[in-house]
């Protein structure tokens, strides 16, 4: 039976617009201004979830983003579906739908919920311990205990919303709008500081705006009414900046905070399309002024978990703010004054308040006369010792506790309620402050970790400062401010202050009961079912360290992430071990505060903007002739270009021996280039590169090769003398940026004294290789005043020219083995010149060709790829190319190395060619290679760097690291596959064309 | 994400940088002279501090000029910042 259990009309729930949403599939109603939560409350729904292990019914126990328990499947099967939502803060709006999470079949009958009678079995660590062995069982295990994991459900299909991120700079960030927040952002502001002022909820105020005790007044006014003057005011202050539903995630250093606003997830579904959802601010403050208020603590007593306990200032807030009674029969259970602020808050609407439940002796402050005087009955020195009521809470069980709290007395006395306020003071929101790397001290007499710091860049002011009554707030906040603002006065020196200063508690971390710990289950960390027995069985299985606990036994390790049961936690272990809180500190407090959805990280950067890509000037070629493409460090390369249903197997058999035949065009445009100018050029080259440079003539080319420092190979490619003090050099594709990079920083910090000028011309440059027995025919056919005579155009030489009007740079180089040229134009003719070139070409069939070609027409070459076929352990030697490291030159990067112990051995992997007995088995790259089949264990001798079937040679060849290799020419290995062996042998890397004789052809 | 004062072109975030390891490691001038043990000091040997450390940092998405920073690794307090080739600071 639902019953409307609102008591009184709210300014904050506008009783005109009602709302009817779905929760488990059943339709409620609810105002504008409801959170799910308090819609539900509203309709007497308290069972709202079960718990992580034992599936324990649960139901909202908090009114914010603290709530461990009512965590939600909000819009469940949709694209738009959002795990572990928690109820509290999810605002309602027509058509919502919301489902409970682990539970199966549903949340009001859940099989799950037999764990919860064999917990005896499900001790802290129970899966660490029960499936250790047979090992080999553990594949078994895993399925199941995935299947268990986790509590909602992510969505399955692609979000359909878009999200966003900003930066923001400010001079003055503060964090949280309660009172203290507001005032600080108002005074800051005043002071012409550029100010921004964040909030989780949408409501400015925190929890005084509803904070209606009488004995308490500001200006002759209550707290309440005082700050809703001042919120009016905020609205015409210049300089100010308010961003409400925006949560900060997290602050790291230098001031630098992320938060997530929510921009749509209030709004219904129809008003959600084509808006940005989620936000991510990246928050730049001079100033950081945190006032994110503090938590209210439960009690750690027997079964103190069940649906219907609430913290004692969230039944307060319902009552007040969204005008709800969370129960009709309603009992406090405390251990200082705020029970009794939200007893008469409840008294006051009417609602029944049967009783208070005192840890405490007595208190004398006025709160406590006036509840009774309003005849509620008080039972000082008692504590609850059992609860009863599977799905709501029906009774509770209390007892007479002993002068030192360890144990109760006398006869058990039962109160029948539906509701009980838990009071256990109050825990500072302190996870920002050490986010951003700062120390907490614990404070003895409140029993709170508090910010150790305040500095000119950060303070925490409120009570997430350690300030909790408001005379101490505004006394504190107003020093504060003037010293972080640097100001002498503030608005805050004049205001008057009332309050009730009887302010007494008594603090028991672990509430005894009648019953040995054991047969208890005395909740800390109610997500994931951590109990105080669990942490007792922690430290006496010899866990010490607090970080150690946690893992242990779960501990705020839930989406929660404890904020309501860390600090018993803590001191439930100090108490048992016997040592002080400040000393065994607290677990680390870790970005996000709260969860942040996949979307909200990522911003803008998904789909096709997930990461950079470059495509070159020929793209639009490629794509006309069909090309596949490859990534290539972030090029889209063309990888070969089938016709007609080719394989790529085809597909690169057919280009490899057109290159060879007649004629292939390569777009090589994405080959890095750097321009290097000035008059110690030719002597920077000489210290970057293994050979000589200083005797290259202008007008020629020489292929370089470049270490580093260890000596192993680092890059490259090909570098042209265009002048006296001016080269061009080319790098890898993939490595051009850190090759620049690497340069650049030689240059600037060994060698600061070299005029040398680099600059990267990789863009500006597209690159058509031409090569084949016709190559030169086409070219002449393009360039028909060009003298292509080996005489005057030689191999590795360079020559200007025009094309018509188009200036190009010619390279004759070769990457293929065959007569070629490089053709350079300025970016923007790209398309042009690789037009010109398939027009010249057509009689010859010219056959563009992509990147799977070249590699195999190198590889038949014995040419290396630096990242394929070597991998930072390479030293020329060990690539059997000693003939490029200069034995005159002084010195240059990596040479000493080179001369190390270690890269001296002659056992070291070297570069060498295999090939295969069978001549059509093609190996797999990556092969391992052994010269024994039948020890065990085997030395792996090496592994395939390269291998293809070569359509010219007609036989499958490939380049492999081999340990000696050098001198195991002719030898016979074994390539040891899963379903056979192959046998090979060693050859020379070099497989086609040894004597170079088609670079002239 | 620190908040780092390029000495040319002034304060500038974290993610426009790229740390570049300890400073002051002088490139030996005559590397062949040295032992194995020697050139290994250079090549490998680096302090890794915690506390305060001199370390080398590129504007790598900015003017690409490289400099010096002096941070305190406990705490990622930068104490200092100088030029390539200029003096470091006394701590």
């Amino acid at each position: 039976m639902t019953k409307n259990l609102r008591v009184k009309s709210s300014e904050y729930i506008d009783e005109t617009n009602r709302i009817s949403f779905k929760f488990n599939g059943k339709t409620y109603h609810g105002f504008k201004g409801d959170t799910l939560a308090s819609a539900l409350l509203a309709n007497n729904v308290h069972l709202v979830g079960r718990s992580f292990k034992y599936h324990r019914p649960r139901g909202i126990m908090t009114s914010g983003s603290e709530e461990p328990n009512a965590i939600v499947q909000i819009n469940p099967g949709t694209n738009r579906t959002e795990p572990n939502v928690r109820a509290t803060e999810v605002e309602i709006y027509e058509g919502l739908e919301a489902s409970s999470q682990n539970c199966w079949p549903s949340v009001e009958f859940d099989i799950g919920g037999i764990n919860n009678f064999l917990s005896p079995f499900f001790p802290a660590g129970f899966y660490y311990k029960t499936f250790m062995w047979p090992a080999s069982f553990w594949e078994k295990y895993e399925f199941f205990i995935r299947h268990s994991a986790g509590l909602g459900k992510s969505p399955t299909s692609s979000d359909p919303d878009i999200y966003d991120h900003r930066n923001i700079h400010c001079d003055v960030l503060v964090v949280g709008a309660g009172i203290s927040g507001i005032l600080a952002a108002k005074n800051a502001a005043k002071n012409n500081f550029k100010t921004l002022l964040v909030e989780e909820k949408n409501e400015l105020g925190g929890s005084t705006i509803f904070e209606n005790n009488e004995f308490n007044k500001i200006n002759n006014k209550t707290p309440s009414e005082w700050l809703k003057k001042e919120i009016e005011e905020l609205k015409n202050i210049k300089n100010l900046g308010i961003k409400t539903r925006t949560s900060v995630a997290a602050y790291h250093q230098y001031n630098y905070l992320l938060a997530r606003e929510n921009l749509t997830d209030h709004l219904e579904a129809k008003d959600k399309t084509n808006k940005i959802r989620q936000r991510l601010l990246k928050i730049r403050a001079k100033k950081v002024i945190l006032a994110t208020g503090a938590l209210e603590r439960p009690l750690i007593f027997n079964n103190n978990d069940r649906p219907g306990i609430m913290l004692s200032s969230a039944i307060k807030k319902y009552s007040e703010f969204y005008g709800v009674a969370c129960g009709s029969k309603n009992v406090f259970f405390t251990n200082n004054d705020s029970a009794y602020e939200s007893a008469m808050s409840l008294y006051n609407k009417g609602i029944n308040v049967e009783a208070i439940i005192d840890i405490r002796e007595q208190s004398e402050s006025k709160i406590v006369k006036k509840v009774k005087e309003a005849g509620i009955k008080i039972y000082w020195s008692h504590s609850i010792v059992d609860t009863t009521g599977y799905k709501r809470l029906n009774s509770i069980s209390i007892m007479k506790l002993s002068n030192d709290g360890t144990s109760v007395t006398g006869s058990k006395i039962s109160i029948s309620c539906d509701c009980l306020g838990v009071a256990g003071g109050w825990t500072p929101a302190v996870h920002l402050y050490t986010q951003s790397g700062r120390k907490l001290k614990f404070d003895d007499e409140k029993k709170v970790f508090l910010p150790n710091q305040n500095t000119s860049e950060q303070i925490s002011v409120g009570s997430c400062g350690g300030d909790f009554k408001i005379d101490e707030i505004i006394k504190n906040l107003n020093q504060k401010l003037k010293d972080i603002l640097n100001i002498n006065e503030t608005d805050l020196d004049s205001i008057k202050i009332e309050i009730d200063h009887e302010n007494s508690k008594r603090n028991i971390w672990l509430l005894p009961s009648d019953k040995p710990l054991g047969k208890t289950k005395p909740f800390v960390d109610y997500q994931n079912d951590a109990t105080a027995k669990d942490i007792k069985l922690a430290l006496r299985e010899g866990f010490r360290s607090i970080e150690h606990v946690k893992r242990y036994t779960t501990t705020g390790m839930g989406t929660d992430q404890g904020k309501l049961g860390n600090m018993h936690a803590l001191g439930i272990i100090a108490d048992t071990a016997g040592v002080k809180m400040g000393e065994l500190g607290t677990t680390t407090f870790r970005p996000p505060y709260t969860p942040l959805t996949f979307g909200t990280i990522v911003g803008r950067n998904v789909g096709k903007f997930f990461d950079i890509f470059r495509r070159t000037p020929m793209n639009d070629c490629h794509v006309e002739n069909k090309a596949e493409f490859e990534n290539v460090g972030q090029w889209k390369r063309a990888w070969y270009y089938p016709i007609k249903g080719e394989t790529m197997h085809q597909a690169v058999q057919r280009e490899s021996k057109a290159a060879r035949e007649s004629a292939g065009i390569l777009d090589a445009s994405t080959l890095g280039k750097i321009d290097i100018q000035g008059s110690d050029a030719s002597e920077f080259l000489n210290r970057v590169y293994t050979n000589a440079w200083s005797k290259l003539a202008i007008g020629k080319c020489r292929y370089g090769l470049m270490l580093n420092e260890d000596g192993m190979v680092y890059d490259d490619g090909v570098t042209t003398r265009l002048g006296e003090n001016h080269y061009i050099m080319t790098t890898t594709t993939g490595g051009a940026a850190n090759v620049l990079g690497k340069l650049e920083d030689y240059l600037q910090t060994e060698w600061p004294e070299l005029d040398v000028y680099l600059t990267s011309v990789t863009d500006h440059y597209a690159t058509a290789s031409l090569c084949g027995p016709n190559s030169k025919k086409i070219l002449k056919k393009i360039i028909p005043d060009l003298d292509l005579s080996d005489e005057n155009f030689p191999h590795m030489s360079f020559k200007e020219a025009n094309i018509g009007s188009i200036q190009c740079r010619i390279m004759r180089i070769s990457f293929t083995g065959e007569h070629s040229y490089e053709i350079n134009v300025q970016a923007s003719y790209g398309k042009d010149l690789w037009k010109k070139c398939m027009e010249a070409g057509q009689e010859f069939k010219i056959t563009p060709y992509g990147t799977e070609t070249m590699h195999l027409l190198r590889a038949e070459k014995g040419f290396i790829i630096v990242g394929q076929d070597t991998d930072g352990t390479m030293t020329p030697i060990d690539l059997q190319m000693d003939w490029i490291v200069s034995k005159k030159k002084y010195d240059f990067i990596g040479k000493r190395s080179l001369y190390r112990s270690d890269t001296m051995r002659e056992d070291r992997k070297q570069l060498v060619g295999l090939l295969t007995d069978d001549p059509n088995i093609v190996l797999e790259e990556g092969a391992q290679i052994v010269s024994e089949l039948n020890q065990s264990p085997v030395e792996m001798l090496g592994h395939v760097t390269s291998s293809y079937f070569s359509p010219n040679l007609k036989k499958s060849i490939a380049l492999a690291v081999v340990r000696g290799g050098k001198d195991m020419i002719g030898k016979k290995l074994f390539v040891p596959m899963e379903n056979k062996n192959i046998n090979v042998t060693v050859a020379n890397p070099v497989f086609y064309d040894e004597k170079n004789e088609r670079l002239n052809a | 994400m620190f908040l780092i004062n390029c000495p040319y072109c002034g304060e500038r975030d974290q993610q426009e940088f790229k740390a570049g390891g300890e400073a002051h490691i002088v490139r030996p001038k005559q590397p062949t002279e040295l032992s194995d043990d020697e050139w290994a000091e250079y090549l490998f040997m680096r302090k890794n501090i915690k506390g305060v450390q001199f370390e080398r940092w590129n504007h790598v998405h900015g003017c690409r000029k490289w400099f010096n920073m002096v941070r305190d690794t406990s705490n990622d307090e930068i104490k200092a910042i100088y030029k390539m080739g200029e003096k470091p600071p006394s701590q």
